[in-house]
């Protein structure tokens, strides 16, 4: 009896595999087309968030000990407000659409890409900068030529770990009526379609994996060797 | 712009309640059975680099995917309702205690545990008395930052009908025609339940640590929990 029901268990998920990736590609539901919008949506929202981010959080590191709180401030609320919560709202006190969600993603992107590119820039060693100035260095060589380059590990770290976020979130556009993925786990739930809601929830995963593993790699060959941060907790 | 509606705020305000105990609830339940389950791992790895790498690779890798997904993942599996919300909040807390907890036990310095052998303490007494309250700002530290998302996480368990404060979002906010009051209202309890119970661990930290009184750290080194605690450390060498 027991076997039975387990063979056919068995045979529902093999057929649903393939069910999967006919939902995916039904054309009124369009996968391929749910996934650009949601690809469009999180670089967008990244090239935003990593520039204020980076611009912001230099200059914070730059000016007295007003800048430094609103710095902290702003991480602590980016790590504390619910995302979910910050996508509704933006929508809810604007329209639905493309841009509301772009603004609702560059709002959570920010906080982790400010606060690393603050640390990195305010932690560069003070015998370096002493150094550097004792070499005849304006602030702007300074800026530029030292602590930059030193920071670029975090600020690095920042933007990955933004990135992951931001395409993670990106799901949550299609819960606020803004497209992407996030939409066909909503019409699969909806509906009780099973294979509906896996053509989202698969690839939402693959995705946010996939830029954890892009941006990492990425990220590791441009920085340079000298600069790296220590892998893993064995390498103490 | 619409407006805040606050009379809807003081007719719901027995539903606003209920709902934030539910919330409550929720996180206190995932985060009970993912400490309990997280550290007899964190303390079975801690000698096996091995598999401590394992633990904190996978940990890497799963936290990585969304919630949504999570949730959608469990709901073929287990229906909707709180179970899923509650077996993917476990998952997430889990993945950040452990990696948390593994790190913290074995950055106990080796001589740190030779001496206290050298004094007799057998493994027991080793693990209870020196390597725990020497890894316990580590661990403290996973249980705030768990915490903490896991009251984030859990408002987008409504979407699968878990309740809690996502359910003023979800379903008295935007399936209702994006209705603003009970969206703020969420948002702005949500994160008010976030911020008490991050400075209540806090607390909890100092008073488990009296022989290290130093006035509350309320915000220095809170930032370093952005990144892996890991990442943090720079290269020895070039």
């Amino acid at each position: 009896m027991g076997k039975t029901q387990r063979v056919e268990a068995g045979r529902d998920r093999m057929t649903s595999l393939s069910d999967i990736w006919n939902a995916f590609n039904d054309p009124i539901l369009d996968g391929p087309g749910e996934t650009v919008t949601h690809l469009k949506m999180s670089l967008v929202a990244l090239l935003f968030a990593a520039g204020i981010g980076v611009a912001a959080g230099v200059a914070a590191a730059k000016l007295g000990r007003v800048a430094a709180f609103v710095v902290i401030a702003i991480g602590n609320l980016g790590r504390t407000v619910p995302t979910f919560a910050v996508m509704a709202l933006v929508v809810a006190v604007s329209s639905i659409g493309f841009w509301p969600a772009v603004v609702g993603l560059i709002l959570l992107g920010i906080p982790p890409i400010l606060l690393n590119a603050y640390t990195g820039v305010k932690e560069v060693d003070a015998d370096t900068v002493e150094a550097a100035r004792g070499m005849g260095l304006t602030s702007f060589q300074l800026l530029g030529r030292v602590e930059l380059p030193v920071a670029m590990p975090l600020m690095f770290a920042g933007i990955r770990i933004s990135a992951v976020q931001i395409v993670a979130t990106a799901a949550l556009a299609g819960l606020v009526g803004a497209g992407g993925l996030g939409i066909l786990v909503l019409s699969g739930l909806a509906n009780n379609k099973t294979d509906v809601l896996l053509a989202g929830a698969i690839p939402i995963a693959l995705l946010a994996v996939a830029t954890e593993i892009l941006f990492s790699g990425i990220f590791r060959f441009l920085t340079p060797r000298g600069l790296r941060l220590a892998r893993g907790p064995s390498n103490q | 712009m619409p407006d805040i509606r606050w009379d809807w705020i003081s007719r719901n305000r027995e539903d606003i309640v209920q709902l934030a105990i539910e919330h409550l609830v929720l996180v206190g339940i995932s985060m009970a059975i993912a400490i309990a389950v997280s550290l007899p791992i964190a303390i079975m790895v801690r000698n096996r680099p091995f598999w401590g790498g394992v633990a904190t690779y996978t940990s890497g890798v799963l936290y990585t995917i969304p919630s949504l997904a999570l949730f959608a993942f469990l709901v073929p599996i287990v229906g909707i309702g709180q179970e899923p919300v509650i077996i993917g909040l476990v998952a997430y807390a889990l993945l950040i205690l452990i990696s948390n907890a593994a790190v913290g036990l074995q950055s106990v310095p080796g001589p740190v545990r030779e001496s206290a052998r050298g004094m007799g303490l057998t493994g027991r007494q080793l693990l209870f008395k020196v390597e725990l309250p020497l890894a316990l700002p580590a661990i403290m530290a996973g249980i705030r930052l768990a915490t903490v998302s896991t009251v984030g996480i859990a408002t987008i368990g409504a979407f699968v009908d878990g309740g809690g404060l996502g359910e003023l979002i979800w379903q008295r906010g935007i399936q209702r025609g994006l209705f603003l009051t009970p969206i703020a209202v969420g948002a702005l309890v949500a994160t008010l339940i976030a911020i008490v119970l991050d400075a209540l661990l806090v607390g909890a930290e100092w008073l488990m640590k009296p022989w290290e009184r130093r006035p509350l750290p309320l915000s220095v080194g809170r930032r370093l929990a952005w990144a892996r605690p890991s990442e943090w450390k720079r290269a020895a060498t070039g």
